[in-house]
């Protein structure tokens, strides 16, 4: 339990702080059809979650609810125990900095080496170049790019960007890591290397949520919960993730 | 608060581009030349204005209908007080005005020519007194105040003035419109890396600077080279005679001119650097 939650004491009893916290959440784009509805689950701090569904289902849209690249059009969403509702603008660069994404389509920025993508998140922190340097070498040593550092993203093939991807969004230790189909263009061998960063940071205390289709991944990390989205809502056969919040691991 | 202008090459990396790529620094070049040279022109008219009016303020004519009594006119004004400086416009002078208007005509001995007197004057000079005294020696005198004469001239000086000010602030508005303009194709150009920096924790103040910084290079970059251009033009204006002899004659830049122009780079770098700023920031509050 220690470790896993963000606790404090009311009258006695320990109230347990989720990561992330979705009550009645809907969202729509625009004046089209809600595309998620009635999101209602929580987060457990150093959970594990992968995201499943068919396609359509509305698991990249949740994801960029949960990076807070859209706002929900109703309910309620808390991350990291603060109310987002009423958050201004100028409150989420510093939700942001607590979270690393792994996009679908990477997003490197493609004039910038691989080292300098994957340092972004620590310069934007604020970190000294002194500061960078070492655990960005040690990160893309880790992804197998050490020798790629000045490379840049059109000149890598699909796995190296993905890889390049995930160094970037782990590289400052985040509290929440969201990827979206994370190992869609690697090789087995370097899926279940990459699981197991995943799975490393997930031991230090980071929430991890992954929105797959492959099973394998999903065979391979016990201890995860699946988050079923069909049709824009949760499908949850375990009941494992509805109120009170389940636990990780 | 300059810290935005000094920042680590890595950040600089960030946009991709160099300073003084694309149209900005020419656009501004431009701009700034236009508004040195229409600055110069409105500034020369105030200090020609200036001089005409302070220099008439003080000048008189007595005009005498009839030329031949100029010599005694003349003792009556050298005689009264608080008159200096009295000058009689030579009949030549007079003739050859006169030939402009009427031809050959205006030469003959058989045409009256008027005589005139100029002369300045100092406080308290009864000049309807003066002209009394004229006017017992050679009937019809009259004196004119320069001021009066030169009135629509000053007014057409002041009206320039005006039309070169309203001239420097329309271009100062394009050039700030312009800027706007490049700013958000900058923006539009950068939009996935503003993405990605937003995305991982980046402040609208972390990216506004980044754009901030590479218009103020373009804006400073642009605005020296138009003022140097508008330099050499303004010098070489001065020194071609047939312009020095009509209209530069009288129209000359003080130190506080040159002062003037000398601002006007710095104070475009300044305003194209805020604008930017502004717009970046309002363009990013539009996303999430």
């Amino acid at each position: 339990m220690r470790g896993q939650w963000q606790g404090a004491r009311v009258k006695g009893r320990a109230v347990l702080i989720p990561v992330a916290e979705f009550d009645s959440v809907g969202l729509r784009y625009g004046t089209g059809a809600e595309v998620l509805r009635d999101l209602d689950f929580r987060l457990s701090k150093g959970g594990f979650y992968f995201l499943t569904g068919p396609s359509g289902a509305g698991k990249t849209s949740l994801l960029k609810l949960l990076y807070l690249a859209q706002r929900p059009t109703r309910g309620r969403i808390s991350l990291f125990g603060e109310d987002l509702t009423a958050a201004s603008r100028d409150e989420l660069p510093h939700f942001r900095r607590r979270i690393g994404v792994v996009f679908q389509d990477f997003r490197l920025v493609r004039h910038l080496s691989a080292f300098d993508n994957v340092a972004l998140p620590l310069r934007i922190a604020g970190a000294s170049e002194a500061e960078v340097e070492g655990p960005v070498r040690e990160m893309l040593a880790w992804v197998g790019l050490a020798d790629r550092a000045s490379a840049r993203p059109p000149t890598l093939s699909g796995g190296e960007q993905q890889r390049v991807a995930i160094a970037r969004a782990v590289i400052n230790r985040p509290e929440l890591l969201v990827a979206d189909e994370p190992t869609g263009n690697v090789d087995a061998d370097m899926a279940r290397r990459l699981l197991h960063l995943f799975t490393s940071l997930n031991g230090l205390g980071t929430t991890v949520v992954v929105a797959t289709h492959d099973v394998g991944l999903i065979s391979a990390t016990p201890g995860a919960k699946m988050i079923r989205l069909e049709g824009g809502a949760v499908s949850d056969p375990t009941g494992a993730l509805k109120n009170p919040p389940g636990r990780a691991g | 608060m300059l810290t935005w202008l000094f920042t680590s090459p890595a950040e600089r990396r960030l946009l991709g581009t160099r300073p003084l790529q694309g149209p900005t620094p020419w656009l501004i070049a431009i701009m700034t030349f236009s508004i040195m040279i229409v600055a110069a022109a409105g500034l020369a008219l105030a200090g020609t204005a200036q001089r005409v009016s302070s220099g008439a303020s003080a000048r008189f004519s007595l005009q005498i209908p009839d030329g031949s009594k100029l010599p005694q006119t003349m003792q009556v004004v050298r005689s009264s007080t608080g008159i200096a400086n009295p000058e009689a416009v030579p009949e030549s002078e007079m003739r050859q005005t006169l030939e402009r208007w009427l031809g050959p005509a205006g030469a003959s001995a058989d045409l009256p020519v008027p005589a005139l007197i100029t002369f300045d004057v100092t406080a308290g000079v009864d000049l309807k007194a003066l002209e009394a005294r004229a006017a017992a020696i050679a009937p019809g005198a009259k004196v004119i105040a320069h001021r009066e004469a030169l009135g629509p001239v000053l007014k057409s000086l002041h009206a320039l003035q005006w039309i070169a000010l309203v001239l420097v602030l329309l271009l100062a508005g394009s050039c700030a419109g312009a800027v706007v303009l490049a700013a958000k194709g900058a923006l539009d150009t950068h939009r996935a890396t503003i993405d990605v920096m937003h995305g991982i924790g980046a402040t609208d103040v972390q990216v506004t600077n980044l754009f901030q910084r590479k218009i103020a290079i373009d804006a400073l970059t642009g605005s020296v080279l138009g003022a140097a251009i508008a330099a050499v033009v303004l010098l070489l204006l001065a020194a071609t005679s047939a312009f020095a002899g009509e209209l530069m004659g009288g129209a000359t830049l003080g130190p506080g001119d040159l002062l003037t122009l000398t601002a006007i780079p710095l104070l475009l770098t300044l305003l194209a650097t805020w604008v930017a700023r502004i717009a970046v920031l309002a363009a990013l509050r539009t996303a999430l």
